[in-house]
C-alpha cells in the first residue's frame, strides 16, 4: 500500500478512536458529580421512594459502563435519549438547532475566510508598514475582548444607536432567505470578527514563512514578476498551512457560536446546550458535547487529510 | 529600568493598576457592592461628559452611574474587578504549576510517561475548553474553588504541550548532554541548565494564560454558569445590564472597557519579557 | 580590451539590523569595490563568513537579501548600468542575462514542481527559447552535467534525487537559458568531499564548453583556485588583494593572502604508539533505537596516551555515532570499551565519577555546548567544583590558569557566551574538557563551523595543550587537511566500517583500497591545475577499466 495512503488510513482511525475516547471523556465527565441526576431533577425535598423509583426509571442503577454502552449505542443510531426537565426526543430538538447553527456559522465562514486570507496576504505585501501594523493592533484588540462583548458593543452601536438591524436574531422556517440574512446578520459579524483576527495572523506568519524560503528567492532571481512568484511558487507550498489556519478557525469558530447565540438570543446549539446547562439536564449536555467535539475533532482531521495529501514528498514518493 | 520600552512601561502601569484596585476594593469603592443606592440605570459623568447622556441630562450622582437595581456601578465593577482577577490568578498558579512540572517531567522521563502523558493532554485538548467547561459545571455545584480548578486543569494542558515543548528543544542542546556526560544529577539538570533558558518564554505565556483565564470567567459568569449572584463579577456585570442595551444604555460595556484595556496591558507586558528573551546576553540585557 | 561583462565601480552595500532590544540601525556590509569580469572568464571571490562575498555576487544582479540595499557605486553588465535601471529591466537581466546557483539546492528547488519545469522556467519566461527548445536544451546539459538518465531525470520531484545531483540540476537552471554570466554562491560547500569533485568538474566543463563568464563564491581557496581565471580576496567588506590566480596561490603578496594560502599547513610529526592504549574499541557494532540496520559493523581501534586518533570519514560513515557509543550515549550491541585498563560500562548511568572525569568531550558547534546562561567561569568552574571539590578563590585561580593556557585573559571570566566569538567560544570548551584533568579527549568535528584561520588557531592550540597535558585526543572529523595537521594514527570509516587504519604516514601512502583512494584524491589541493589532473587521471581510469 502506498505511503500517502497508510497515512490517510492512519490519520482517519485516529481521528475516530479520539471521537470514541472522547465520548467516554464526556460521559465520564457527567458522572463525577457529587449528587446525582434524580436528586437535582426532584429537588431536595423529594422522597426517598420518588428518588429510587425515578433512578430506575433512568436506569441509573445499572453499572456505569453498561449505561455508557447504551449511550453510544443510541448515540451511534441517531438516539440521543429523552430530555430530563422537558421529556422531549433530544435527536429532534438538536436536529432543527443544529441546522440553524451551522446556517449561522456557514455564513460567518463565507466572509470571514476569504477576508482573512486577503487581509492576511496584505500584510504581508506591506509588511513593517502601516496596513501590517494597523492589521496587528486589531488584532491585538480583538483577542483582548471576550466574543460576548464583541456582541454587545456592536449591538449597541447598529443596532441600538444607528438601527440598521435588529438587536435579536430570531429566525423561523417561514421566513425568507433574505430576511433570514436580515436577521443574522449581526451575530455573524460578531463571528466574523471574532476568528478573522486568528485567521489573519496565521495566514500571515504562514505565507511568510513560505514566502521567507530559498526557493523564493531562485524564483525572484529568474526575473519572475511577483505575481508568478506567488502564484507559480509560493501558492502551492502555502495550500497545506492555510488550509489548517482555515480549519483550525473553523473549529474556534464552532465554540464561538455557543455564547454568540446566547447574545443574540438565536435558535441554535448553543443557547440549547447553556439552557440546559442551568438546568442540569445531563442527557441534552452529554448529546450537545459529544456533537461540539465530533465537529471540533472532525475539521481539525481534514486539516490533517490536506496537509498529507498535499505533501510533495507523499504524493510522489521515491 | 531605563531600557523598558514605552509600551511595555504602559502595560506594566496599567496592570499594576488593576491589581491594585483589586487589592484595595473596599478602601476603593465609593459604596458596597450590594448596597442599593439610588434609581435603576441612573445617567453617569462620563455620559455627561462626553455628551451622550440623554437630552436634559445635566448632572449626575455616580461615576458610571447605576446598574439594573440601582447599585453603583463604579463600586461593582471594583468589585468585580476584584473576584475576576482572583479567580483568574489562582487558575493561572493552578494551571502553571500543574502544566509546567508534569511537561518538564514528561521531557526528561521520556520513554512511557512522556507517552502516557502527551497522549491523554491530547485527548483533552480535542474538546473545546469551553464546551468540556459545560459539561463538568451542568454536574459540579458552581463555586469559585470549583471553578478555579475546572478553569486551572483545563488549561494545563495547553501550558503542559508549551513547557513540554521548550524541555524538549533544551534538552537535544550539547550543554545538556555535555552535563549528563560529566555525571550531573537529574534535578542539576532541570534546575540549572534547563530552566533558567525555559523561564521566559513560560513567563511570557504565563501573561497570556491570565487574558485567557479573564476572558474565560468572563464568559462563564455571562452564561450564568460562573460566579453566582449577587457576587458580582465582570462577565456576570454584562449579564445583569444587558437588557438595557437595547434601551441605549451602556451599562453592559463598562466591562468591555475593563477587560479590553487589562487584557491589552498584559499583552505588552508578556510581548516585551518575550522579546529580552530572545535577546539574549546572558540574560542580563 | 573590450568592454567587460560585469563591471563594478566603488560598489557599496548596506543593511538595516533589528537587533533584538535595541534600535533599528544600518550597518555597512561592503565599503567599496571594483572588479570586472570579462567574456567567458571566471573571477572567484573569496573570504571568511562575514566579509560580505554573496552579497557582491547577488548585487550584480541587483538583488539584496532581506534589509540588504546596495548604497553606492555602479554595477555595469553588458554596458549598462543596472543601479539606474527599472525593475522591469532588471527583471530581463535576472534569469536571462545573469543567473545564479546557490549553496543549497535542496532548498532553492521549489519542492511542490517538477525539476525540467524549473528548470526551463527562466528560459522560457525570458523569451530565450521556446518550452520544447528549452527542454532538450535542459536534457543536453543534464547529459553534459553527468546527470544519470538525462532524458527523464527532470522529470522527477526535488526530493527524489540526491543532493550531487540536485546541485547539478540547479547548474543546468542557471545555464539553461543562456545567460552571459552565472554567479555560483558556494556551490559545493554543502557537499561531502568525494562528491563535491564531481560537481566541481561538472561545472568546470560547463563553463568550459559554453564560454559563459561567472562569479565564483566560496571560503575555500584550494576550490576557487581551479575553476578561475582571477581572484579577489576580501575581508569585512573590503577588497584584500584582487589579480590573476597564479599571482594570489603562488605570489601573494598581502599578508592576509598568505596567510589563506598557507593555511593547514601545520607541520606535525607522527609519534609512535608507546606503553599500553588509553582506549581500546574492541568489535563495537551498534545501531540507533528502533532501527532495522547497524550503523557500526566490528570496529575496533586503539589510541595511546598523549596521542591523537582521526577518525575521518563522510556523513553517514558513522564517525559521530562511534563517539556516542564511547562515551556511553550509545550502548552498542556487541563489544567494549576499554579505558585506561578497566572495561567501561556500555550505559552512561553504569560509569564511576572518575570514568567520566577522564573522558571528556568538545563539540562541533561551540554555540549550543555552552549554557547561554551561564558566565565563562560558571562553565569552567563547574568541573572543578564537580570533580575536585574546589571553591572560592581556590577555583577561581584554577579558572585563570586555565583561560591563560587557552589564550584567552582573566577579563573573560564573568562574560557570557554570547559575547564572545566563534574561535573564543570553542577555546571556552576546550577549558571546560581541561578541567577535568582528563586522559583522553573526544574532539567531534571540533574545527568544521569555524573559518581556517581561526581553526588553525584552534588545531595549533591543541596539539600544544597536548605536549604541556599529555591528554589523547580522538579526533573525529571529514576534512583531511585537518588530519594531517594533528594525527598520529588515522581510521578511516566508510558505510559504519573501518575501512583502513594504522599510523599516519602508512594510512595516506599507497597502497590504497578504492575508497581511501577515492577519498584522498577528491581534497581539493592548492595548486593550480589539480583539478585537470584528477579529470585526466578519472578519465585514464575508467578508460583502462
Amino acid at each position: 500500500m502506498p505511503l500517502i495512503v497508510k497515512l490517510l488510513a492512519q490519520r482517519i482511525a485516529l481521528g475516530l478512536i479520539l471521537l470514541l475516547l472522547v465520548s467516554g471523556l464526556i460521559f465520564v465527565g457527567t458522572m463525577i458529580l457529587p449528587g446525582d441526576v434524580a436528586q437535582s431533577i426532584l429537588g431536595q425535598s423529594a422522597t426517598p421512594e420518588a428518588l429510587e423509583n425515578l433512578r430506575a426509571e433512568l436506569g441509573l442503577n445499572d453499572p456505569p459502563l453498561q449505561r455508557y454502552i447504551q449511550w453510544l449505542g443510541g448515540a451511534m443510531t441517531g438516539d440521543l435519549g429523552t430530555a430530563l426537565t422537558s421529556g422531549a426526543d433530544i435527536t429532534a430538538s438538536i436536529a432543527k438547532r443544529l441546522s440553524n447553527t451551522l446556517f449561522l456559522a456557514f455564513w460567518a465562514a463565507i466572509i470571514a475566510v476569504p477576508l482573512a486570507i486577503f487581509l492576511g496576504l496584505l500584510a504581508v505585501r506591506f509588511k513593517d508598514r502601516w496596513p501590517d501594523k494597523l492589521i496587528s493592533a486589531v488584532t491585538l484588540a480583538s483577542i483582548s475582548i471576550p466574543e460576548f462583548l464583541i456582541g454587545y458593543v456592536l449591538m449597541y452601536l447598529i443596532a441600538v444607536k444607528l438601527r440598521w438591524f435588529p438587536s435579536v436574531a430570531m429566525i423561523n422556517d417561514s421566513m425568507s432567505l433574505g430576511d433570514k440574512l436580515s436577521a443574522i446578520a449581526l451575530p455573524v459579524t460578531v463571528l466574523t470578527l471574532v476568528v478573522l483576527a486568528h485567521m489573519m495572523r496565521m495566514t500571515r506568519a504562514a505565507i511568510l514563512n513560505v514566502m521567507q524560503s530559498a526557493y523564493i528567492e531562485t524564483a525572484e532571481l529568474k526575473g519572475l514578476n511577483g505575481f508568478q512568484v506567488i502564484f507559480r511558487h509560493a501558492f502551492p507550498n502555502a495550500i497545506a498551512p492555510i488550509v489548517n489556519v482555515v480549519m483550525l478557525n473553523l473549529a474556534y469558530l464552532v465554540v464561538g457560536v455557543v455564547v454568540i447565540e446566547v447574545v443574540f438570543v438565536y435558535p441554535g446549539m448553543g443557547q440549547y446546550l447553556v439552557d440546559h446547562v442551568s438546568k442540569r439536564d445531563v442527557p441534552v449536555v452529554q448529546a450537545c458535547g459529544l456533537i461540539f467535539a465530533a465537529v471540533y475533532i472532525g475539521l481539525n482531521m481534514v486539516a490533517d487529510v490536506v496537509a498529507i495529501l498535499s505533501n510533495p514528498r507523499l504524493r510522489h514518493p521515491k | 529600568m531605563k531600557n523598558i520600552p514605552i509600551s511595555a512601561m504602559i502595560g506594566l502601569f496599567f496592570t499594576a493598576l488593576y491589581f491594585l484596585a483589586a487589592i484595595f476594593a473596599p478602601l476603593l469603592a465609593p459604596y458596597g457592592m450590594a448596597e442599593v443606592v439610588g434609581d435603576v440605570w441612573e445617567p453617569s459623568r462620563i455620559e455627561i461628559m462626553l455628551g451622550l447622556a440623554p437630552d436634559g441630562v445635566t448632572e449626575a450622582n455616580y461615576w458610571l452611574g447605576t446598574d439594573n437595581i440601582g447599585r453603583d456601578l463604579l463600586s461593582r465593577m471594583i468589585y468585580g474587578g476584584r473576584t475576576t482577577i482572583f479567580i483568574a490568578t489562582a487558575a493561572t498558579i493552578l494551571s502553571f504549576t500543574l502544566g509546567s512540572v508534569l511537561g518538564f517531567f514528561a521531557a526528561v522521563a521520556g520513554g512511557w510517561v512522556d507517552q502516557a502523558l502527551s497522549r491523554f493532554v491530547d485527548l483533552v485538548m480535542s474538546i473545546p475548553t469551553l464546551i468540556f467547561a459545560l459539561v463538568v459545571l451542568s454536574v459540579m455545584p458552581v463555586t469559585v474553588p470549583v471553578l478555579i480548578l475546572v478553569m486551572g486543569l483545563l488549561d494545563s494542558t495547553r501550558v503542559y504541550r508549551l513547557a513540554r515543548a521548550v524541555a524538549v528543544d533544551i534538552e537535544v542542546m550539547d550543554y545538556v548532554e555535555a552535563a549528563r556526560l560529566r555525571g550531573e544529577k537529574t534535578a542539576w539538570i532541570i534546575f540549572r541548565e534547563i530552566l533558567p533558558n525555559a523561564l521566559s518564554p513560560l513567563v511570557a505565556e504565563m501573561g497570556l494564560r491570565f487574558i485567557f483565564m479573564v476572558l474565560f470567567v468572563s464568559t462563564l459568569s455571562f452564561l450564568g454558569l460562573g460566579i453566582q449572584p449577587p457576587e458580582a463579577d465582570w462577565g456576570g456585570i454584562v449579564k445583569e445590564n444587558k437588557d438595557g442595551i437595547v434601551y441605549g444604555i451602556p451599562a453592559a460595556l463598562m466591562p468591555a472597557f475593563a477587560i479590553a484595556t487589562l487584557a491589552i496591558s498584559v499583552n505588552l507586558v508578556a510581548d516585551w519579557v518575550l522579546n529580552r528573551t530572545t535577546s539574549l546576553k546572558g540574560g542580563r540585557g | 580590451m573590450s568592454e567587460p561583462l560585469l563591471k563594478v565601480r566603488g560598489l557599496k552595500i548596506g543593511a538595516t539590523v533589528y537587533p533584538p532590544g535595541e534600535k533599528p540601525h544600518d550597518i555597512d556590509i561592503v565599503h567599496g569595490v571594483d572588479f570586472d569580469v570579462q567574456k567567458g572568464k571566471v573571477l572567484g571571490l573569496i573570504g571568511e563568513s562575514g566579509a560580505g562575498k554573496s552579497t557582491i555576487g547577488l548585487a550584480s544582479m541587483a538583488y539584496g537579501r532581506g534589509g540588504v540595499k546596495i548604497t553606492g557605486g555602479e554595477v555595469w553588465v553588458n554596458g549598462r548600468d543596472i543601479m539606474q535601471s527599472g525593475l522591469g529591466d532588471i527583471r530581463k537581466l535576472r534569469g536571462g542575462e545573469v543567473t545564479y546557483v546557490s549553496q543549497s539546492a535542496a532548498a532553492s528547488f521549489n519542492p511542490a514542481k517538477k525539476i525540467i519545469d524549473q528548470v526551463v522556467e527562466a528560459a522560457v519566461e525570458q523569451n530565450k527559447f521556446s518550452r520544447k527548445e528549452a527542454e532538450d536544451r535542459a536534457r543536453v546539459l543534464f547529459d553534459k552535467l553527468g546527470l544519470p538518465d538525462p532524458q527523464n531525470i527532470g522529470d522527477r520531484f526535488p526530493h527524489q534525487v540526491s543532493g550531487g545531483q540536485l546541485q547539478r540540476c540547479m547548474t543546468a537552471l542557471a545555464l539553461c537559458p543562456e545567460p552571459d554570466l552565472v554567479v555560483f554562491d558556494e556551490p559545493t560547500t554543502a557537499l561531502d568531499v568525494t562528491t563535491q569533485i564531481d560537481v566541481l568538474m561538472a561545472i568546470k566543463e560547463a563553463i568550459r564548453d559554453t564560454g559563459v563568464a561567472a562569479l565564483y563564491i566560496t571560503h575555500d581557496l584550494a576550490v576557487v583556485a581551479q575553476v578561475s581565471d582571477d581572484i579577489m580576496v576580501l575581508r569585512h567588506g573590503n577588497m584584500v588583494e584582487y589579480g590573476p590566480v597564479d599571482q594570489i596561490i603562488n605570489h601573494p603578496q598581502e599578508e592576509y593572502t598568505q596567510a589563506l594560502v598557507s593555511v593547514r599547513s601545520i607541520d606535525h610529526e607522527e609519534k609512535a604508539p608507546s606503553g599500553d592504549p588509553v582506549l581500546s574499541v574492541r568489535n563495537i557494532t551498534a545501531r540507533y533505537k528502533g532501527t532495522q540496520f547497524d550503523v557500526l559493523h566490528n570496529v575496533n581501534v586503539d589510541l595511546y596516551p598523549g596521542q591523537t586518533l582521526a577518525v575521518v570519514g563522510e556523513s553517514g560513515s558513522g564517525k559521530s555515532t562511534l563517539a556516542r557509543v564511547i562515551t556511553g550515549l550509545l550502548p552498542p550491541r556487541e563489544g567494549e570499551i576499554e579505558f585506561a585498563g578497566r572495561t567501561l560500562s556500555s550505559d552512561l548511568a553504569g560509569r564511576s565519577p572518575e570514568d567520566l572525569r577522564e573522558l571528556q568531550m568538545i563539540y562541533q558547534m561551540a554555540d549550543v555546548a555552552m549554557n547561554p546562561r551561564q558566565t565563562v567561569g560558571t562553565i569552567i568552574g563547574r568541573p572543578l567544583e564537580f570533580y575536585f571539590g574546589m571553591k572560592g578563590a581556590e577555583k577561581r585561580k584554577r579558572i585563570i590558569e586555565l583561560l591563560d593556557e587557552i589564550e584567552l585573559g582573566e577579563d573573560f571570566i564573568d562574560r557570557y557566551p554570547a559575547e564572545l566569538s566563534g574561535g573564543q567560544k570553542q577555546r571556552v570548551c576546550i577549558a571546560r574538557a581541561l578541567a577535568a584533568k582528563p586522559k583522553m579527549i573526544i574532539c567531534d568535528e571540533v574545527t568544521s563551523a569555524l573559518d581556517p584561520l581561526v581553526a588553525d588557531g584552534i588545531l595549533k592550540l591543541l596539539l600544544q595543550l597536548q605536549k604541556i597535558e599529555d591528554v589523547a585526543f580522538l579526533f573525529i572529523t571529514h576534512d583531511l587537511a585537518t588530519v594531517r595537521a594533528i594525527s598520529d594514527s588515522i581510521a578511516v570509516m566508510y558505510q559504519g566500517k573501518v575501512q583502513r587504519y594504522g599510523g599516519k604516514n602508512q594510512v595516506l601512502s599507497p597502497p590504497f583500497d578504492d575508497y581511501t583512494d577515492l577519498l584522498l584524491s577528491s581534497v581539493p589541493e592548492m595548486r593550480l591545475g589539480w583539478l585537470e589532473e584528477v579529470i585526466a587521471n578519472r578519465k585514464m581510469e575508467s578508460a583502462g577499466n
